[in-house]
């Protein structure tokens, strides 16, 4: 088992340090009340190189916000360290972008408005905020739809002002946390897509956290599959799927996509199966 | 020919709206007109001692009379400067010490039983304390309605900032706000509905108080008007004095919907 956690960082990303790498991170919890604890994320070791697209699938309880949290910042580790380009993550910071389930927009915000508070953050000149929150807008498509309050938007575009407002101050690398979940498919599918094309266009290292098995092969170049309670990377797939993020391909019914949302599903499954098959390096 | 039927139709839209606002008109006066009608013809039909309940036109006529030689001007103006000064000290102290408390746990703990014991005392228990050590003048009206309108502010200005999403907090944070810009971009906007809601109530409340300070002891005001009168059985003039009053609350709340709607236009309708 434990050697199936560690996998090198070189097979099919450039080489070089890791943009990200989660060394041995643990994560525990006192359990209220109790005097115990509650070990949620186990000597997880992952390295993301820049400019990849990684997934993270799991079941529920496999620690995905938690290993979010710590990477944002907003909490610290129990032991191990995460590092961004080789520097350890002290708090939040503007080198990271964060998309949430909920959006997370304010709604007393416009579209624009939103995009520009992490600008502000960053003590932008008025004139450049502006400028860099409506070329990001337009990144996502919602180009025209500026001065729009949240309330005023569909589920998915308030997404895509989520992505665009993590975009704009041009961070390291963006977390995205089940970003999809709360959509309908149709509109999952097509901001899947949209996502693959930011990714293709900026070049961004993303670390995507998903539960859902097709949404982590679709978008991964890498998926890293966790195990629940406590949470640890079980295996590492690498995914060659050509033709994903291209609308007038139904890549989902390729048998090459349906072999590997299989092998995902067993590694998520049962890890003996997915050891055996020899789809994790050793 | 298209535009010709176009037009047509756009007449007949535009009139199905006037009929529609004709009809929420009509059914949301109807019990207004209904009251009003039985306080008319209680009195002349005998139901009611005409001396003590003068039908509603002889009010009406009391009432514009009134408004005319500028006495209901003079009282409403007395009134209103002093529940306005009351509101607005309240609201000043109010709000930025809700803030506090509701931002710091550690001052919650200390100050939330004295507020709630103070909060459960009825402003108009303390009056003859207020009169006794503020005198009869302006000071102890002003006080005591600083006093109705300071808790209701507060309380839903603790619950405003204690209701901030947290998602949203946990949002800003990761993207680098500090917590000073936290405080204004996040916590104050996302606190102003509820904060709000208390103003409302504060402000029904300033009245409520006021008038009935000022029927206690006074030498203008509506509320002192209303007992004069009473004293000097001029009953169409307390009436009309009473019927100030109603006008007086809905229009202050009127107002007050007004401007929550302009600060929060950004919420769904």
């Amino acid at each position: 088992m434990t050697a199936l956690t560690e996998r090198p960082v070189d097979a099919g990303v450039a080489a070089g340090p890791p943009r990200l790498r989660f060394d041995a991170v643990r994560k525990e919890f006192a359990v209220r009340g109790t005097g115990t604890t509650l070990v949620a994320l186990q000597e997880l070791t992952l390295d993301v190189a820049a400019g990849e697209l990684v997934t993270l699938v799991g079941p529920s309880g496999c620690g995905k916000s938690t290993l979010l949290d710590l990477v944002t910042g907003l909490s610290e580790p129990t032991g191990g360290r995460i590092l961004l380009d080789g520097h350890p993550v002290t708090g939040p910071g503007l080198d990271r972008g964060i998309v949430f389930q909920q959006y997370a927009l304010l709604p007393w915000r416009t579209a624009q408005a939103n995009v520009e508070l992490g600008l502000e953050a960053r003590r932008l000149p008025r004139a450049e905020r502006r400028r860099i929150a409506r070329e990001h807008l337009e990144l996502v498509g919602l180009a025209g739809f500026e001065d729009r309050y949240p309330h005023e938007l569909s589920g998915g575009m308030k997404q895509r002002v989520a992505i665009a407002r993590s975009l704009a101050f041009d961070p390291e690398v963006l977390l995205m946390d089940e970003p999809f979940a709360a959509l309908d498919a149709q509109t999952r599918e097509t901001l899947q897509d949209e996502l693959l094309r930011i990714w293709r266009a900026t070049g961004k290292t993303i670390v995507f956290i998903t539960h859902g098995i097709e949404e982590a092969v679709y978008l991964g170049q890498r998926v890293v599959v966790l195990t629940p309670r406590p949470g640890r990377v079980r295996a590492v797939l690498d995914v060659d799927l050509p033709g994903r993020g291209e609308p007038d391909r139904d890549v989902r019914s390729d048998p090459a996509f349906v072999a590997m949302r299989h092998r995902v599903w067993d590694a998520l499954h049962h890890a003996g199966a997915a050891a055996s098959t020899g789809e994790v390096a050793p | 020919m298209t535009a010709v039927a176009e037009a047509s139709q756009q007449r007949a839209r535009a009139a199905a709206r006037a009929r529609r606002t004709a009809s929420v008109v009509l059914r949301s006066s109807v019990a207004l007109l209904v009251f009003l009608a039985v306080w008319e013809a209680a009195p002349r039909l005998g139901l009611a001692d005409p001396v003590f309940l003068p039908p509603f036109s002889t009010v009406l006529a009391t009432f514009v009379g009134l408004l005319a030689d500028g006495t209901i001007g003079l009282q409403v103006g007395t009134s209103l400067a002093r529940a306005g000064a009351g509101f607005a000290i309240a609201v000043v102290v109010a709000i930025p010490l809700g803030f506090v408390i509701g931002w710091y746990a550690r001052a919650a703990q200390y100050l939330s039983p004295f507020f709630e014991l103070f909060r459960n005392t009825a402003a108009l228990a303390l009056l003859p304390v207020f009169i006794l050590v503020l005198g009869i003048g302006e000071t102890s009206k002003i006080a005591i309605v600083v006093y109705a309108c300071f808790f209701p502010i507060l309380l839903s200005t603790i619950t405003g900032v204690r209701t901030v999403d947290p998602l949203l907090v946990r949002s800003a944070r990761s993207l680098g706000l500090g917590s000073a810009a936290l405080f204004v971009k996040v916590v104050l906007p996302s606190a102003v509905p509820t904060i709000f809601t208390g103003v409302r109530m504060a402000a029904t409340s300033s009245i409520l108080v006021l008038i009935a300070a000022e029927m206690v002891g006074a030498k203008a005001g509506l509320g002192f008007y209303i007992t004069y009168t009473q004293f000097n059985f001029q009953i169409p003039e307390m009436y009309a004095g009473i019927v100030t009053i109603a006008l007086v609350g809905v229009a202050v709340n009127a107002g007050l919907v007004l401007l929550e709607r302009r600060l929060m236009r950004w919420r769904a309708a």
